[in-house]
This record gives C-alpha cells, structure tokens and sequence, in this order.
C-alpha cells in the first residue's frame, strides 16, 4: 500500500526536518508527529508518520517472546 | 559560450570547434591525419566489434561524465568477449544551447579514459541538432581477441560459479540521487572493466561466460544467460553485494538492487574448481574488493533463475518488466 | 517461540483450505521478495488485496491525468509507478512520449519549490494513496493556503481502506483471515479493524514489512482460526497504536470528506473515496467529473473476483489474451507482484 522507511530525524526547521536513511539525506515534512533530532521516524513519501517506539529488529525479538500469550 | 546550430554547419564554426576542442584532446597519429576514415594495420587476431549509444542525465554526475561512460561502456563490451580494445571511433550528437565548457570537460574526460583504457581514437564525428543543451555520444570499438580460451570450448555446466565483480545498484542509484535531489555520497561505478577481466584470463580460470550488468541490472542478465544457455541457477540473496547508501536509497523509493542499472560491474560463471581462485584475483583488482560469489547452476537442461532469500525462502528472479521507477507501493 | 518453530508450525498446517489476504500492496511486494510463499503448504492461499493505490485507480483517472499534461503550461507531478498504469487509450508513459509534460516525484511536498519558482506554470498533482498518503496531501495544502500559492491542483483518486474491506466481507468470499497493512494502520490505528473483526467474525494481523513480520502474522492468524477467535492483534507495535496518528487523522478530515468511489476492475465502493471538501475545490483538478467509461472496463474485468479469491486468473476472459503485463487491464496485473501478474509470468514460463 505504501512504501514507507524509518531514519533518523538530523536537523528540524518548524515544520520540516532533514531525516537520514543511513547516509541519504530527505527533507521531511514533520507536521503529523512531535519527533525532536536524534528521533527515529517512520517516512512515507516524504511525510514522517509516525515516531519509532523502538526498532525492528528488537519487535520482532520482542513479538517472538509475546506470541505464546497472545492467542 | 553555447553550442549554436552554426557549429554543425560544416563551415567556420566548425572547424573552430574541431581545432579548438576535439583536436586538443582527442590527437594521435591516426586522428591527425584527418581524412575521411582510419587506415589500420593488419591483426593476426580475430576481431571483435562492438557500438553503443549514451544517453544520460545529468550529463556529469559523481563519478563520471558521459564521455567517461561512452569509453568505458564500449570497452567492457569488447572485454566481456575476451577482446582487447584497440580503436575507438567516437560521434558526438551535441543540442543547440549545450554550454562549451561542458562539452569541453566531457571530451577531456572521454580522452583521458580512452589513454586509460589503452585505445585510439580513430574516427569521430559532431552534428548539432535543436533542443536544450544536451549531447549524445555513439562509440564503436574494435577489439583483437587475445583470450581464446573465454570462445573455445567453454560450456556452461552444473555446479559451476556465478561470481559479480562488485556492488550493485551504485550507477542507477547515483543518477537518480541527482534527478529525486536525495543528497549522499553514493558515486556512479562508472569504470573500464579491463584490469579485472585481464587478470581472470591471464591467470588461466576456465570462464564460461562474461557479461557487464548494465540496463536491467543482474536479474535481467543472469536470465537471458539461463534462457540462452538453457540452465537453471540459484543465488543467495545474503551473497549479493549492495553497499548499504544504496540499499537504503532504494528502499526509500521501492527499487530493487537486483534490477539496478550498473557502469563498472560483470558478472561471469567459472569452473567450480576455479571458483575460490578467481574469487581472489578479482579481489585482489582496484575494482573487485567486493566481488562475491553469489549462486552456482544447479541443472542444465532447463531455463530457470531463483533466489534463496535470507530466511531459506526460494523465490523465481525474472527479467525487468516496468521501468525501474520510485514507487509509492 | 522462534523463527524456526513458526516456519515449521506454519508448514505443518494440516486443517482445511485457507484462504488469506494480505490487503497492502507493499506486503505483497514483501511477501513476493522473500518467497514466504515457499513457506506455506498447499492448504493456506495468501491473497493479494485491493491496497495498491496505484493500481485501484480507474482507467478515465488517467485519461484526466493525460488531459492536464497536454494543456499549455501545465506539467503533471506523479509518482513513478503511475506510468504504466493503462488509462482508456493509453498510459501516461506513452502520453510522455507523444509531448505530455509528466515528471517524476518522490514527495508531493517537491511541488511547494517548484510551484514558487515557475508561477506561470500550473502543476497538478497525480494525487492517489490510501490514509498513509493522504496526511502529505493535507499538509501541503496547509502550506498552499498559508503561503498563497494557487498554482498547484490535485488530482485525486484517494482511497479508504475500511470501506474496501466491509465490501470484500460483505460479499461472498473466501477469505478467512486478513493481514492488515501496516503503514495505514499507523494512521487509522488497530483499533479501525475491530468492528468489521466482530461484525464478520474474521481475525485480523496487523503486520510490518519484514518477512518476520509477516510470518508471525501469518502464525497469528492460524491460531486465531484454529482457536475461533476473531480478533484485531497489533503486531507492529513500534509504529502502530491502537487509536492511530491522531494528529494525521485531524488534518484528513479538515481538508477532505469521504465518500463514493470507482476502484478499477471492481466497481464502485460507497464510502471508500477522499474527496477535497467543498472550500478548497479550486485545488481541485476535476476529480469529481471523471467520464463514465470505466463501466465498460469493469463489466469484463474479473479482477474484483480475483481479489476475494473466487476465482482464479486464468478463469478470467481477458487474462493473457488483451490483458497481459506488457499491456494490462485490471489491477491484478498492473502491479507487478498482483495476483495476475505474477501469474501470467509463471505459468507463461511453465508453458514453455
């Protein structure tokens, strides 16, 4: 549905902020989330959707520990 | 200054473009002559011929230019076929409004690869048309074919090696940093493939097949060898070398590596006995400190790519189909 | 619980025929690259759904699209997979060719620049997305507003993804489970699923982008089945909360209104479109008065079966013969990964 990548917020300017994706720099609109520099972002076509609670790899540690008392 | 349609008249400005820019850069003893085509010497090696069109935007970008790109895409052409370049005819297709110091640049640096990849500039030609300031290069290269080993004999076999010389995606993901204005530092592989594909040949590996990766990327290519050669293949994605920038650029804007376009990257299939061998001469090249080997035919007969994906999943890699756009799905 | 033992419970699964749907475009894409597939017995079926933006827009959208990029001073904004998608005659790549001004985007916030330095040129934006989108939209229409640039439209084919998934549950379908898309649930929040889980008694996962993500959805939703449970679970808790981006949905909702909209190969859907409300139609490029033409369209296209798993491709009249991937018509074929797609370039290769 949407390509979408986490990065990391580098610089604000009001609205907007540079966020890096390991290197490549975007400019990303920020307007939607309360992220301050140092933040992981969720970045869908330029627009930060959301704030990272915490990265992937750790959900997914997380998520295999969880699975036995979900259902 | 700008090019203007004058330039290609065939009068003044003309000449003034060709004494003042190509001759500077571009004069050898067959060029010098000028007339209306090169006289070469005889070869007691069979010949390889090759040609191929650049078109690109921007014109200079990190890591190369076009008129390095237009030298160093006809020159591994010829090396993919285990022939030494030799000559080199340049064409250049120049837009009105093209800026003089560009073009200027670009033919030096078309120069300065040619000395490097150790060719002549034999014959060349410019025309002007309308448009924006842009330009067009067609290179035909000649080549002796000095490694017969590469056409005799070699067949592709079960249990043979697919090696890639290097990182993928590097040439496709640079150019459109500069059209999408995404900043880093990923520059254009851009390069003359000849010292690596020397030093294999030399060194006597059994190579069955050389391909450069360019338009398409390495899915495409390893598919029309399979269908070509009527084999079935299998990689490894966790083999696959992409520098991390250019994984990261791609998974911004939904691309895939696999079907990236590359300037200075070959893929071949050796013997399996030769495998870890060439794997070390290509390591041991300017170009090749990330070659891997990435997959091995494991059937003849029928035509068939697929990937071992991280986690053990298997997947059929087949040809490009759409243009290798961003996407937003 | 690891890896290893969801692989293997998953492989092992010896119940009925299932039939599940991963709704979202990109986990089919994701679900394509990691070969999850390979993972799965004959018995579970994964479903490609109607969340592809791209191709859920209706053929007479990119006719509109075409007709912008031909007019004097105008220059269409979109993104890169939209190029291919056919409209009645053609694409908009092959519209590039005949003289269309058509440029590539990554963001449609790129437009705020250029808007500001061509005056004299009207940009219009090929505006398609799901909830996860449709927040960039709002907010560059905010900057349009506050900074007075009237030069920018936008063309919109926006679409709700609810309303999609009552029609699919509403009509007869096979589907039994669905893999909800994790992007647009970080806007509408795992909770938008909780009352179409109960009202047709179908579990749902909401799931990430990693193949691990998917599996343990997957796993999920075999327990959930196995166990008669129905329920929403949030497995992609990192970025998705139970009542969503609060401040996303706000700004949707000052800017657009839902209601009726074409899906390609489907039909019409009430509800499931975003529209610009009222105040703000002078952004908008027509896209409330599209021709009807894509009624012909969808009274051969099958796709709308495909997608609910009530038939197969090949089933379809117009698969392989006018709709290929080289020239498709429906939207299982637009994408590359769709349902269609993928068939046709694999049983083409069994066949040869």
């Amino acid at each position: 549905m949407c390509v979408a990548l986490p990065g990391k917020v580098i610089a604000t300017d009001g609205l907007f902020g540079k966020v890096d994706f390991q290197g490549n720099i975007v400019d990303v609109n920020l307007g939607i989330v309360d992220a301050k520099i140092g933040d992981y972002v969720l970045v869908h076509a330029g627009c930060a959707i959301e704030v990272l609670k915490k990265d992937k790899a750790q959900e997914i540690i997380d998520l295999f520990q969880e699975l036995e008392s979900m259902v | 200054m700008k090019i203007v349609m004058a330039h290609g008249s065939g009068g003044n400005a003309t000449r003034e473009l060709i004494r003042n820019l190509f001759q500077k850069y571009l004069s050898n003893a067959y060029l010098d002559k000028m007339e209306d085509s090169a006289s070469l010497p005889k070869s007691e090696f069979s010949l390889a011929l090759t040609t191929d069109t650049f078109v690109v935007t921007p014109l200079e970008f990190p890591g190369g230019d076009i008129g390095k790109l237009a030298v160093c895409g006809t020159v591994n052409d010829l090396w993919m076929v285990g022939a030494e370049p030799q000559y080199l005819t340049a064409g250049f297709i120049l837009e009105e409004g093209l800026d003089l110091e560009l073009l200027e640049r670009i033919v030096k640096s078309l120069s300065l690869a040619a000395q490097e990849a150790g060719i002549y500039i034999v014959a060349g030609d410019t025309k002007v048309v309308q448009g924006n300031g842009g330009m067009y290069i067609n290179t035909t290269g000649l080549g002796f074919k000095k490694f017969q080993q590469l056409t005799d004999g070699q067949t592709v076999q079960k249990n043979d090696a697919i090696i890639v010389s290097g990182n993928l995606g590097d040439h496709h993901a640079c150019i459109m940093s500069q059209r999408m204005e995404i900043k880093n530092s990923i520059q254009s592989d851009c390069a003359n493939l000849g010292p690596a594909v020397r030093a294999l040949l030399e060194q006597g590996i059994r190579v069955r097949i050389m391909r450069d990766i360019t338009r398409g990327g390495l899915g495409t290519v390893l598919n029309e060898i399979a269908e070509a050669k009527q084999v079935t293949m299998e990689i490894e994605e966790e083999s696959i070398p992409v520098h991390s920038e250019v994984q990261s650029f791609c998974d911004i804007l939904g691309l895939d590596p696999l079907y990236m376009a590359n300037e200075g990257k070959f893929m071949c299939i050796v013997a399996k006995e030769d495998e870890e061998k060439a794997l070390e001469i290509l390591k041991n090249t300017k170009l090749g400190a990330n070659a891997r080997i990435i997959g091995h035919i494991i059937d003849t007969g029928r035509y068939l790519v697929t990937l071992k994906t991280r986690l053990g999943g298997r997947r059929i890699i087949d040809v490009l189909y759409s243009e290798g756009l961003p996407r937003i799905c | 619980m690891n890896l290893e033992t969801i692989i293997k419970k998953i492989g092992d699964y010896q119940g009925s025929k299932l039939k599940i749907m991963e709704v979202c475009g990109t986990h089919t894409v994701t679900i394509f690259k990691n070969g999850i597939r390979s993972f799965l017995p004959s018995t579970i079926e994964l479903i490609s759904g109607p969340g592809c933006p791209v191709c859920v827009t209706p053929p007479s959208y990119i006719d509109k699209a075409i007709e912008w990029s031909l007019k004097p001073n105008c220059i269409l904004l979109t993104f890169g997979d939209m190029m291919k998608v056919p409209g009645i005659q053609k694409s908009l790549s092959e519209a590039k060719a005949e003289g269309a001004r058509v440029e590539i985007m990554y963001s449609p916030q790129e437009v705020l620049k250029k808007a500001r330095q061509n005056p004299g040129i009207t940009y219009i934006i090929a505006s398609v997305g799901f909830e996860t989108t449709i927040p960039i939209y709002s907010l560059l229409l905010e900057q349009l507003l506050e900074n007075n640039i009237s030069n920018v439209k936008f063309l919109t084919a926006l679409r709700r993804i609810i309303p999609a998934l009552d029609y699919i549950c509403a009509t007869e379908s096979e589907i039994v489970a669905f893999l909800a898309p994790g992007h647009a649930s970080t806007i509408l929040g795992s909770n938008a699923y909780q009352e179409l889980a109960a009202k047709y008694h179908k579990p749902f996962a909401v799931a990430g982008f990693e193949a691990e993500h998917i599996l343990i959805a997957i796993y999920d939703l075999l327990r959930q089945i196995e166990t008669g449970k129905y329920e929403v679970h949030n497995l992609y808790p990192s970025v998705v909360q139970p009542e969503g981006n609060i401040a996303a949905l706000k700004i949707i909702n000052k800017y657009f209104i839902p209601d009726s909209a074409n899906w390609r190969g489907i039909g019409d859907i009430p509800e499931s479109g975003f529209y610009l409300r009222d105040e703000y139609l002078k952004y908008d490029a027509g896209s409330r008065e599209l021709p009807a033409e894509d009624k012909q369209l969808n009274s051969k296209c099958r796709c709308g079966e495909v997608i609910i798993g009530k038939i197969n491709p090949e089933q379809c009249p117009m698969f392989g013969k006018i709709c290929t991937p080289i020239k498709p018509k429906g939207p299982c074929m637009v994408s590359t990964e769709g349902t269609c797609g993928i068939w046709y370039r694999f049983s083409q290769r069994e066949k040869k």
